[in-house]
C-alpha cells in the first residue's frame, strides 16, 4: 500500500502521451507515493488499468479515451473520465467513485463490492454483472441511457439504476435482464425486451423512490445538468424472486 | 543391416537413446603461445590406453594454420567420392573457397572403413550473410552438411585450428594423420571407450564447431532434460552424443550469449542449494538466478570436460566428482588430464600438479592471443 | 414415490462383540445406525451407507463389516450398475446427478504404464540418503537473455524480471476452498505447507483471518465469482491464481449453496450468509485470450509486479495450444488439471466424460512449449490424479516443474473417498462445514500427517532420482529419456514423447 510522505493540494498532471500502460500507472503510483491527492491525466488514449488496486482519497481526472479496467480492485478514490471509458470499468472495485462524462462499455462494474459508477451516456453488455453486497457496503451503477443485454446477470448485491433517457420507443433493446440474479436490485425506466427467469418486475415503494431521488440528484450534480434533464416517469424495480433459485436441479 | 546414411544411422547404428562412452582425456596449452609438436600430446594419450578400447581417438590443434589465420578452415569427413562431389559443390557455392585440399593419410595405419578427409580455407562472403552474423553462418552452413544425409560430415570449423580424429587407438590415429608434422600452441585429445557402438570416425571426440572444441569423459544423467533445453533455444542434437550437448551448450553460453567462462561453469556445475544460501547476497543471488534460468543446462551425472578455444583452455568436472581431472604447470604449460601419469608422461617434473574441486573451472590462458570472452560485459534482457 | 433403488452395500454388525456402546450412531452422519431402546441393540438402516468406513475404524469391538451388496442389478454388460441406478436416482428427482471427488473409471490413467530408469554401470546411482539431493524449484517466468552485472574482477549479479515461488519439494497443495473444505482442513494444510517449504492454494473462497498468519506460503485465487477478492486479498499471497478451468469440471461454473454460506463463509466470500455463491462458467471478463492477458496484467499492476500470476487451466483436448496463448498473456506459471482430479462437487456426467488425462495434457503442453521456444517463460504445475511419489516424478519427467496435490492430502487426514463431499454431511469432518461434525477433524493432527506424507514422497522421489543418477530434480524436468512406456499404441507413446520398454 502506498505510504503518504506529504499532503500535496496542487493538481499534478501527467502527460500519458507516448506512455504505455505500464509506465503511465507507474508514474500514478510515483505521485501518489510522494503525497499527491488530485492527479490529472491528459492525452490518455487506451492506457488500461489507470488506478487499479489505488487505496484512499484520492482524486484522479482523466482526459482522452482510457483503456480497459480502470478502477480494477480500487478502494477508495474517484476517477473522473472526461470522454468515453472502455469494458470492464469498476472491475472487483470496492469502494470510491467512478464518474463517466460519456458511454462505458461491456461489464460495467464486475463484481464489485462497492463504491459508485455514474455513467452519463449509455452502458454496453452485462453491466453490474456478479455484484455483491457485503456488510454493509453496497456498489451502484447508475447509468443515464440504456445498457445491453444480461443487464445485472448473476447479481448478487448492489443497485443498478437506469435512467433510459433518449430511449427509443419507451424500451430498452436488453434481453435476459437479471438472469441469474440471486440478490440486489435493478431499478429502471422504461419497458425491457426480456428478463431472466429468476426475478420479478415489481412497482417501488415509498423508500426506493426516495432512495432513487438522491441517486438522481448526485447524477445532476455530477454532470452538471438541471432536474428536468433526468427525464420525468416512474421507475420499476427487478429483484429475485427466490435466492435459491437452483434447489431443485441436482439429484444427490 | 544396410548401412545406414546420416549422422544419426552412423553414430547410433542401434537407435539407442544416445550413444554413451567412457575415455581418457588431456590437453596442454603453452601460455607464452609458443608452438609445440604433437609427439607429447600421444604419448599420454597412449599411457591411457586403459581408459579406452581403440574404438575412436582424436585430437583438436590450435595455431595449426598460421598461413591460413584468417580464414576458416572446415576439416570435412566424406563417406565417398560421391560425397565428396556434393560436399565440394555445396561449400564452393556457400563460401569463397581460397585453397582446399585432401588432408594426408596415411591409411595403413587405420581400419578399414576409413572416410575421405578433405580441407578448405575459406572466406565468407558479405553478401550471402542477409542480416546474419558471420559465424553463425558458418554454424548454419554446417549443420546443413551434417544433417544433408548425403555422406559428408563438418569435423571442425574454425579459424587456424582443426581436429583429427577417427576410428583408433590414439596412436594409430595420429599415425594416420601424420600428427608429428603438425604443431599448435595449444592441444586437446581424446581416447574413446564406445559404450553401445562399434564406433564411428565422425562419433570420435573432439566435437567442435568453430573455433570451440570439447573433449569429454562421462555419461551425463540430465541428457534428456539438456537436450530438451537446446531443442528449445533451435539447437538440432545429431549425434545423440552427451559430447554435442556440451558442444552446443557452450555454443549458446559462450559464442551466443558471450557469458563469461566462471558464469558457465557455474551454469554447467552450480553449487548446492545449501551452499548457494549461504553466500553473500549479491553472489547469492546471481547464482540463483543462473539456477533458475539455466537449470535445462545443469549436467547432472558423471563429466569431466576439457573446453577449449583460441585463448583459452578450460577443464571442469560435474559438482560432486563423479570423474577424474587433474591439472598442473610446468613454467608456461598447462596441463590437464585425466590421470597424472599422463602429465608425467610428458613431463616429470613439474612445478604444481593439483585436483580441481567438483565444479570449479580450472582456466588456463594465454597471454599473447586474447581471449575473445573477456571482452564483453552487460547483456541487456 | 416408492424409491426402486438397490442399496450399495451391506452392512452386519457381529452382535455376539458388539457391547451397543452407541459409537456408530454418534460417528455415522448419514444416519445409518439408530439405537433401539426396546431390543437394547443397534438397528441398521443399510440403504443410507455410502461406505465411509467412519464407523469401522471408530468401533472399539471391531464389531462392523461394511460390504458390496450382494444384491446385483441383473448382470449386463452394457446396462451396468451405474447406468441403471444413475437412470432410477434422476426418474426419481429429475436432476442433474451430483457427484464428489474425482473420476473413478478405469482406462484414463496412464502414470501406470510408465516405467522409470536407473543407472547401471555407464553412470553412477547415487545414495540419497547420505548424498547431496535436491528437490528445490523456483516456479515462475525465466527470461531468454539474462543481465549480468560485473563489478570489474567477478560477475555479481543478475536481474530477473519476474517474482518466483520457491518451493522444497515439488509438491504443493491444490487449490481447496473455504467452503469446499472447512477452516479446520485449511488450517492443516497451510501449516503443512510453511512446515515443507510449499504452498497451498485457498482456492476461490477468499482468504480466512486465521489463514494470515500463514500468507506466505498460500496461493490466492481468482475465480469467475471474484469471491473475497480485493485489494488487501490480492496483496496477501505468495502467489496469485486465475483460476479458468478445474480438471473435475471443465467449462462449467460453481454453485455453492446457501445453506453452505455460514457466518464464517460469508465473511471470507464477502458475501451475505445464506446466499448462493455462484461462480459462473466463464469469467465475465474474459471472453479471449487478450481478455486474460488483460486480467494477468491488472491483477500484477494491482499488485506492483511484485508475485507470479499462475493460470490454472483444466486439461482438454487443445491444450498445449491454449498454453501457448497463456504463456503469450503474460502468465508466469500454468496449472494444468487433469480430468481425474478431485472435487467438492460437480455433476457426474461432466467429471466421468468430459477432458483428458493429465499425462498426456502436460506431455504435449510441454513439447509444444519446447518447439515454440517459450518453455522457459513459463513453468508447468501438473494437478489431477497425482497419486503418489512414482506420479510425481513420472509428471515431471514428462515436462512438469511441479505437481498439485488435493485428494491425497485429504485421505491423508482421513478422506476414504466416498464421494459426498456435496452432502456436506462428511463423517470424516473434512468437507463438512457443520461446526460440530468439523471439530472431528483436528488441525494439528491432521497437519502432522499431510506433512508426514510430503516428508515420505519428497524422501521416495529421492531415491528415484538417485537410482537415475540425478542428483537435482531440474535435471529430471521433461527428461523423457527416463521413461519407457509399457502397454501403449505407438501413438500414445508418440504423443507422451518416449519409447517403449525394451526399446
Amino acid at each position: 500500500m502506498p505510504t503518504m510522505h506529504a499532503s500535496s493540494s496542487e493538481v499534478y498532471t501527467i502527460d500519458a502521451q507516448g506512455l504505455d500502460t505500464r509506465h503511465l500507472n507507474q508514474a500514478v503510483r510515483k505521485s501518489v507515493n510522494n503525497g499527491h491527492r488530485e492527479i490529472e491525466l491528459l492525452n490518455v488514449t487506451g492506457q488500461r488499468y489507470i488506478a487499479a488496486g489505488l487505496q484512499g482519497d484520492l482524486q484522479i481526472d482523466i482526459h482522452g479515451t482510457p483503456g480497459n479496467d480502470i478502477g480494477a480492485f480500487m478502494d477508495g478514490p474517484t476517477i473522473r473520465v472526461h470522454g468515453n471509458a472502455q469494458d470492464g470499468c469498476g472491475n472487483t472495485m470496492n469502494s470510491g467513485e467512478i464518474v463517466v462524462h460519456g458511454d462505458v462499455g461491456d461489464i460495467t462494474g464486475l463484481s464489485a463490492r462497492g463504491g459508485r459508477i455514474f455513467v452519463r451516456g449509455n452502458a454496453g453488455y452485462r453491466t453490474g454483472v456478479h455484484m455483491k453486497e457485503f456488510q454493509g457496503s453496497r456498489p451502484i451503477i447508475v447509468i443515464g441511457g440504456s445498457a445491453g443485454d444480461y443487464l445485472g446477470e448473476y447479481m448478487a448485491g448492489g443497485v443498478v439504476l437506469l435512467l433510459g433517457l433518449g430511449l427509443e420507443g419507451g424500451v430498452h433493446q436488453a434481453d435476459f435482464v437479471g438472469t441469474g440474479m440471486h440478490g440486489g436490485v435493478i431499478y429502471l425506466r422504461g419497458e425491457v425486451r426480456g428478463i431472466g427467469r429468476e426475478v420479478a418486475i415489481l412497482d417501488t415503494t415509498e423508500e426506493d423512490r426516495r432512495f432513487i431521488e438522491g441517486l438522481l440528484k448526485d447524477y445532476t450534480k455530477h454532470f452538471n445538468v438541471g432536474v428536468k434533464d433526468v427525464g420525468e416517469g416512474s421507475f420499476k424495480k427487478l429483484i429475485p424472486v427466490s435466492s435459491r433459485p437452483y434447489g431443485t436441479l441436482y439429484t444427490y | 543391416m544396410k548401412t545406414p546414411i546420416g549422422v544419426k544411422g552412423r553414430n547410433n547404428p542401434y537407435g539407442d537413446d544416445k550413444v554413451i562412452d567412457a575415455c581418457s582425456i588431456f590437453g596442454m596449452m603453452d601460455q607464452q603461445g609458443r608452438s609445440m609438436a604433437g609427439r607429447d600430446v600421444v604419448e599420454a594419450m597412449t599411457n591411457m590406453n586403459e581408459r579406452t578400447n581403440g574404438l575412436g581417438s582424436g585430437y583438436a590443434v590450435y595455431g595449426l594454420y598460421p598461413k591460413h589465420r584468417d580464414q576458416y578452415a572446415l576439416h570435412v569427413m566424406y563417406d565417398d567420392r560421391k560425397a565428396l562431389e556434393w560436399g565440394s559443390g555445396f561449400i564452393d557455392s556457400e563460401f569463397k573457397v581460397i585453397h582446399d585440399e585432401e588432408i594426408p593419410m596415411d591409411r595403413s595405419h587405420c581400419k578399414a572403413d576409413a572416410p575421405i578427409m578433405w580441407r578448405y580455407f575459406v572466406d565468407v562472403n558479405p553478401d550471402r550473410l542477409n542480416g546474419t552474423g558471420e559465424e553463425d553462418f558458418v554454424v548454419q552452413r554446417c549443420f546443413s552438411i551434417n544433417t544433408s544425409e548425403k555422406g559428408a560430415y563438418v569435423v571442425s570449423s574454425g579459424k587456424d585450428m582443426g581436429v583429427f580424429k577417427g576410428v583408433g587407438w590414439p596412436q594409430e590415429i595420429a599415425d594416420t594423420f601424420h600428427l608429428d608434422e603438425y604443431r599448435g600452441y595449444l592441444w586437446t585429445a581424446h581416447g574413446r571407450f564406445p559404450t553401445n557402438t562399434p564406433g564411428w570416425w565422425g562419433g570420435a571426440h573432439p566435437f567442435s564447431l568453430l573455433d570451440q572444441s570439447v573433449v569429454h569423459n562421462g555419461e551425463i544423467s540430465s541428457y534428456g532434460t539438456n537436450r530438451r533445453f537446446l531443442e528449445m533455444l533451435g539447437y538440432q542434437c545429431t549425434f545423440q552424443t552427451d559430447t554435442e550437448i556440451f558442444s552446443l551448450a557452450l555454443d549458446y553460453l559462450l559464442r551466443r550469449r558471450h557469458l563469461p567462462v566462471e558464469v558457465v561453469a557455474n551454469i554447467f556445475a552450480p553449487p548446492l542449494w545449501k551452499d548457494i544460501d549461504a553466500m553473500p547476497p549479491q553472489q547469492r543471488n546471481l547464482l540463483r538466478g543462473l539456477r533458475m534460468v539455466y537449470g535445462g543446462l545443469l549436467m547432472n551425472g558423471p563429466f569431466s570436460i576439457i573446453f577449449a578455444r583460441h585463448g583459452l583452455m578450460v577443464g571442469l568436472t560435474d559438482r560432486i566428482k563423479l570423474r577424474p581431472l587433474i591439472a598442473a604447470k610446468k613454467k608456461d604449460v598447462f596441463f590437464l588430464a585425466s590421470e597424472e601419469s599422463a602429465i608425467r608422461c610428458v613431463q616429470a617434473d613439474l612445478d604444481r600438479v593439483w585436483h580441481p574441486r567438483g565444479g570449479e573451472p580450472v582456466v588456463a590462458s594465454c597471454g599473447n592471443i586474447p581471449a575473445s570472452t573477456n571482452t564483453v560485459l552487460v547483456m541487456s534482457s | 414415490m416408492k424409491s426402486h433403488l438397490l442399496p450399495d452395500y451391506k452392512v452386519t454388525i457381529d452382535r455376539e462383540t458388539c457391547t451397543v456402546c452407541r459409537g456408530c450412531v454418534i460417528q455415522c452422519t448419514f444416519n445409518v445406525y439408530s439405537f433401539n431402546k426396546e431390543k437394547n441393540r443397534i438397528d441398521i438402516d443399510a440403504n443410507k451407507c455410502v461406505d465411509c468406513q467412519r464407523c469401522i475404524t471408530f468401533c472399539p469391538e471391531n464389531s462392523i463389516t461394511v460390504a458390496p451388496t450382494p444384491i446385483q442389478y441383473k448382470q449386463n454388460a452394457s446396462w451396468d450398475r451405474e447406468n441403471i441406478r444413475n437412470i432410477v436416482k434422476q426418474a426419481e428427482a429429475g436432476g442433474i446427478l451430483l457427484t464428489g471427488m474425482g473420476c473413478d473409471k478405469p482406462d484414463f490413467t496412464f502414470f501406470d504404464r510408465l516405467l522409470l530408469n536407473a543407472s547401471q554401470v555407464t553412470n553412477p546411482s547415487i545414495d540419497p540418503i547420505r548424498e547431496p539431493m535436491e528437490l528445490r524449484t523456483y516456479l515462475g517466468s525465466k527470461p531468454s537473455l539474462v543481465n549480468l552485472t560485473s563489478t570489474g574482477e567477478s560477475w555479481t549479479d543478475i536481474s530477473l524480471a519476474s517474482p518466483q515461488l520457491q518451493v522444497e519439494t515439488p509438491i504443493i497443495f491444490s487449490a481447496m476452498s473455504f467452503g469446499s473444505v472447512n477452516l479446520n482442513v485449511q488450517e492443516a494444510l497451510a501449516r503443512t505447507a510453511v512446515s515443507s517449504g510449499t504452498y497451498f492454494n485457498v482456492g476461490e473462497g477468499g482468504l480466512n483471518p486465521r489463514l494470515n498468519k500463514y500468507a506466505d506460503h498460500l496461493v490466492l485465487q481468482v475465480a469467475s465469482g471474484r469471491f473475497g477478492v480485493h485489494k488487501k486479498y490480492l496483496d496477501a499471497g505468495a502467489a496469485i491464481e486465475i483460476k479458468i478451468g478445474q480438471g473435475a469440471k471443465p467449462g462449467i461454473g460453481g454453485h455453492l449453496p446457501g445453506e453452505k454460506v455460514t457466518e464464517e463463509v460469508s465473511a471470507t466470500r464477502m458475501i451475505p450468509k445464506g446466499t448462493d455463491a455462484i461462480s459462473p462458467a466463464p469469467h465475465h471478463d474474459i471472453y479471449s485470450i487478450e481478455d486474460l492477458s488483460q486480467l494477468i496484467s491488472v491483477i500484477k499492476e494491482a499488485t506492483d509486479y511484485s508475485k507470479p500470476v499462475i493460470v490454472k487451466i483444466a486439461a482438454v483436448h487443445n491444450s498445449a495450444a491454449i498454453a501457448s496463448g497463456i504463456v503469450r498473456a503474460g502468465a508466469d506459471i500454468i496449472a494444468i488439471d487433469g480430468m481425474r482430479g478431485s472435487t467438492g462437487a460437480a455433476p457426474q456426467v461432466i467429471r466421468d466424460n468430459v477432458g483428458i488425462p493429465i499425462e498426456m495434457a502436460i506431455a504435449s503442453v510441454d513439447s509444444r512449449l519446447n518447439q515454440e521456444g517459450i518453455r522457459n517463460r513459463v513453468s508447468l504445475i501438473a494437478g489431477g490424479g497425482i497419486r503418489s511419489s512414482s506420479d510425481v516424478v513420472k509428471a515431471i519427467a514428462l515436462g512438469a516443474d511441479a505437481c498439485y496435490i488435493a485428494t491425497a492430502a485429504l485421505i491423508a487426514m482421513g478422506c476414504t473417498v466416498c464421494q459426498k463431499c456435496y452432502t456436506g454431511k462428511c463423517p470424516w469432518g473434512i468437507t463438512t462445514m457443520d461446526p460440530v461434525i468439523s471439530r472431528r477433524l483436528n488441525p494439528d493432527i491432521a497437519a502432522k500427517r499431510v506433512e508426514n506424507l510430503i516428508r515420505a514422497w519428497s524422501l521416495e522421489i529421492k531415491e528415484m532420482l538417485g537410482g537415475m543418477g540425478i542428483n537435482s530434480v531440474e535435471s529430471l524436468r521433461g527428461n523423457r529419456h527416463q521413461l519407457r512406456g509399457v502397454g501403449l499404441t505407438e501413438r500414445e507413446l508418440e504423443i507422451l514423447g518416449i519409447r517403449m520398454v525394451g526399446s
